[in-house]
């Protein structure tokens, strides 16, 4: 479904990517993992149009998106939960999930789905007219994946998800990735908590310094010496 | 009744508050939404005048007699024009540099200020000179107690009150205002919500141009005299009442230029040198006070 060869992004003369590859298969989790500083937000963001990419190429869906703007890719079908959740906190929850639905034309399709929303995150239809400012991490990052299932991509990228949060949270937020992956949504989830990155991924690519180095199915990733020592703390 | 505490004041105050929120708002909006202080917008109060004046003498003939529908027809022209600028300084010189340091769009944004008002001295129609502005809708005083008010501060009042009535529906309860709040927060965030930015910020220029436009033709009838380089004052001084406000904010640009607009009249009542400096007085003082303006919260980390 989405293709990424050998992908190059440099801030101004630093090459954040260098030489970056790998392939999320329709239906599956693939998950990138790697340090801080490996590229990891970087390589989401060059998928979903935020930064221009210096060579390389994206394809999703046999489309060629590369330095496509983010706001075209959208309503191609990639739904980007990006790292901190930048929620916008001086509108309300409900604001929030309706520009989510900015590129639908079809208004009662928005509120539809940001029923479906309230139904999967009963928290978020609690708090649906209080500001996005005043919400507890945990709530935030619901919202984030939210507004991402409202923009209705097929594709979903999360960035750290688990980033901040509670570990009883972080199980709630990995267990929702699962069920939202089962309703037939693709997910590109980067991550450092590695460990239950790989227990709930199909694939898995290790990134380092702006490499994808290993790769290969999640269950043998996680049993890799390597991985183990390097990322999973054993 | 002794010059500082006289009901004619405070109207006469919030007439030209009412003319400077118009400013303020169109400075405010831009700020909040791309982080420029819009050195030129003075110039587009500038361009609503020149262009309310170039409407009247067009249109005065056809309309004859019709007071209302030629002032509203003007009032259009007038916010149309300045708002066209506006969208085209912002296409031509503000988006090119729009990932390159502030500094760089801050310059340029005092580069288009100047280019408008040189050029606009120097092009033969318009000249350096001041002209008389015609009288659009003729003067008629009411007395209400004490206070005497003209048809024309109730119309000052009236058209600023509307519009930013109006303004304020746009941004709380559109689709396109609440893209507006979004891309002010939070660009990269908008963007991933497949809002298309350029065109929310193409869209603040031109509504902060349209106000400058209304308000360079209610400055245009109250204070009838108008020359090329009559919105640099009124812009800093707009400028100024956005600061105290609260810079990109828009009910502190509205709050900031209606007590503007009352301190200068009561100064000016008091002596006409005081009231030319007041605005510059508060300017410091909210700079030394609160820096962050009456309603802003987050200090500006950016020019």
């Amino acid at each position: 479904m989405l293709s990424v060869k050998n992908l190059k992004v440099c801030y101004g003369k630093i090459e954040a990517l260098k030489d970056v590859s790998f392939e999320v298969p329709k239906g599956k989790i693939v998950t990138l993992i790697g340090a801080n500083g490996a590229g990891k937000t970087t390589t989401l963001r060059a998928i979903s149009g935020l930064e221009k990419v210096t060579s390389g190429t994206i394809t999703f869906k046999d489309r060629d998106i590369t330095n496509l703007d983010a706001h075209k890719i959208v309503p191609l079908g990639i739904s980007h939960v990006p790292e901190g959740r930048k929620i916008f906190p001086t509108l309300t929850v409900k604001e929030n999930l309706e520009l989510a639905g900015w590129t639908i034309r079809d208004k009662a399709e928005v509120r539809r789905r940001m029923e479906e929303v309230y139904d999967i995150f009963p928290r978020i239809r609690e708090r649906a007219n209080q500001l996005g400012g005043t919400l507890s991490g945990g709530e935030q990052q619901m919202l984030a994946v939210g507004r991402a299932l409202v923009t209705g991509g097929e594709l979903l990228l999360l960035d750290e998800p688990s980033m901040g949060l509670a570990p009883v949270l972080v199980d709630e937020i990995f267990n929702q990735i699962v069920a939202i992956n089962k309703r037939g949504i693709t997910v590109l989830l980067v991550e450092q908590n590695a460990s239950e990155a790989l227990d709930i991924a199909d694939y898995a690519y290790i990134l380092e310094v702006g490499y994808t180095t290993i790769s290969g199915e999640a269950k043998a990733i996680a049993e890799d010496q390597r991985v183990r020592e390097a990322y999973l703390g054993v | 009744m002794g010059p500082l505490i006289n009901p004619q004041q405070i109207i006469n105050g919030l007439q030209l508050g009412s003319i400077y929120a118009l400013i303020a708002l169109g400075y405010t909006m831009v700020y909040g939404i791309v982080r420029l202080i819009n050195f030129a917008h003075g110039d587009f109060f500038m361009i609503g005048a020149y262009a309310a004046y170039a409407a009247f003498f067009a249109f005065n003939a056809m309309v004859a007699g019709r007071t209302g529908t030629l002032a509203f027809i003007v009032l259009v022209i007038a916010m149309a024009t300045s708002a066209s600028v506006a969208w085209l300084a912002n296409k031509l010189a503000y988006k090119p540099l729009r990932y390159k340091p502030k500094l760089s769009s801050l310059i340029t944004a005092i580069g288009v200020s100047m280019f408008i008002e040189y050029f606009f001295s120097a092009f033969p129609a318009i000249g350096a000179s001041y002209r008389a502005f015609p009288e659009i809708i003729p003067r008629r005083d009411i007395h209400i107690g004490p206070a005497v008010v003209s048809n024309l501060v109730l119309i000052d009042l009236a058209v600023a009150a509307i519009l930013m009535i109006g303004l304020t529906l746009l941004v709380r309860r559109t689709t396109l205002g609440k893209a507006m709040r979004a891309v002010s927060q939070d660009k990269d965030a908008a963007r991933l919500m497949g809002i298309d930015i350029e065109m929310v910020i193409s869209f603040t220029f031109l509504i902060g141009g349209a106000f400058a436009g209304a308000a360079g033709l209610l400055a245009g009838m109250t204070y009838p005299r108008i020359f090329p380089y009559m919105g640099i004052l009124p812009g800093l001084k707009a400028f100024i009442a956005a600061v105290l406000g609260g810079i990109g904010n828009i009910p502190g640009a509205m709050l900031g230029a209606y007590i503007m607009g009352i301190a200068e009249t009561f100064a000016s009542a008091y002596n006409s040198l005081i009231g030319e400096g007041i605005a510059f007085a508060i300017l410091i003082l909210v700079l030394l006070i609160r820096p962050t303006g009456l309603l802003g919260e987050k200090i500006a980390d950016k020019i």
